[in-house]
């Protein structure tokens, strides 16, 4: 049942899906309350979140800080725009790496599922206008070649 | 952006594959860059080289070639070509007194595998809160008591 999804929609739409054990209210204060992030939002083995603000509120802050603890590490930074709790979450993120990465417009749901949750993200990329600015240095072609055979896997 | 005819068998599905496809590179080489410490990815993190990887797409190059566009010496550009060699994701060829570059089938590879690994890192993220949301759940249980 836990079977993680990975699906595009349109041109500038991800949308991940997920189901839980736990009830909506559970899902939802473990993606919004900072020490609960901090245990499970890590990425590959061996990174950890030593700086973890999330301000769940419209407006409110969003910043994650991972290293892998051998002098590497990026970051996050986002603000809350819409939180309806337990059920749904509007959010902005973009990384640092070290530069930003555009801007990426984030809806989490949380909907009870049998004794459960599905959780369904949909994250939305700036439309293709913007991104052409962004792309200048042609990495889009570049990247191309190696994400052709992506298709088959998400 | 223009889009490119990728082959002469339906092209119209190309296109719209490819556009869509570009908006999921853009984002997976986000998330990608995430693990960028890896020497592979440290190698894309700059501008240049990528542009010199999305050069390299299009066939083989010399380093004049790749020099072309921008307004770098040619050391310069041979010290990028240096970093993306030995990433693996480059290869030289001996050609008389000239040394082509293109892209090393085994690097590509190298990326393909760290998209899988990416899927990975996503699905260990949520088997990790799996955990997690159990443990909330006993401690509502007890709270209850």
């Amino acid at each position: 049942m836990s079977r993680m999804t990975l699906r595009t929609e349109g041109e500038t739409q991800v949308i991940v899906t997920r189901r839980f054990a736990a009830a909506p209210e559970t899902v939802y204060r473990a993606h919004t309350d900072p020490e609960l992030i901090q245990k499970w939002l890590l990425g590959p083995e061996g990174w950890g979140m030593p700086v973890c603000i999330s301000e769940a509120r419209p407006g409110g802050r969003i910043r994650y800080e991972w290293t892998n603890g051998k002098g590497g590490g990026f970051h996050l930074t986002g603000e809350y725009l819409e939180v309806e709790p337990w059920s749904r979450i509007l959010h902005v993120e973009r990384m640092y790496l070290p530069d930003a990465t555009p801007d990426n417009l984030v809806e989490t749901r949380f909907e009870q599922d049998g004794e459960g949750t599905l959780m369904t993200i949909r994250m939305t990329l700036p439309d293709e206008q913007t991104r052409a600015g962004m792309l200048a240095s042609g990495m889009e072609r570049g990247m191309e070649a190696s994400y052709v055979r992506l298709e088959g896997m998400i | 952006m223009q889009p490119t005819r990728l082959g002469d068998d339906n092209p119209g599905i190309l296109i719209s594959q490819q556009k869509n496809f570009l908006t999921i590179s853009i984002y997976l080489y986000n998330l990608l860059l995430m693990l960028s410490l890896d020497v592979t990815f440290s190698a894309l993190a700059d501008p240049t080289r990528r542009a010199i990887l999305a050069h390299l797409a299009l066939g083989e190059a010399t380093v004049n070639e790749l020099a072309r566009p921008f307004e770098m010496t040619q050391p310069a550009i041979s010290q990028h070509l240096k970093v993306l060699e030995d990433a693996g994701l480059i290869i030289r060829r001996v050609d008389g007194t000239k040394r082509p570059r293109r892209l090393a089938k085994a690097g590509i590879e190298a990326l393909d595998q760290w998209l899988a690994m990416l899927r990975k890192a996503l699905e260990k993220n949520y088997d990790r809160l799996d955990g997690v949301l159990a443990e909330m759940e006993t401690q509502k249980k007890e709270g209850k008591r």
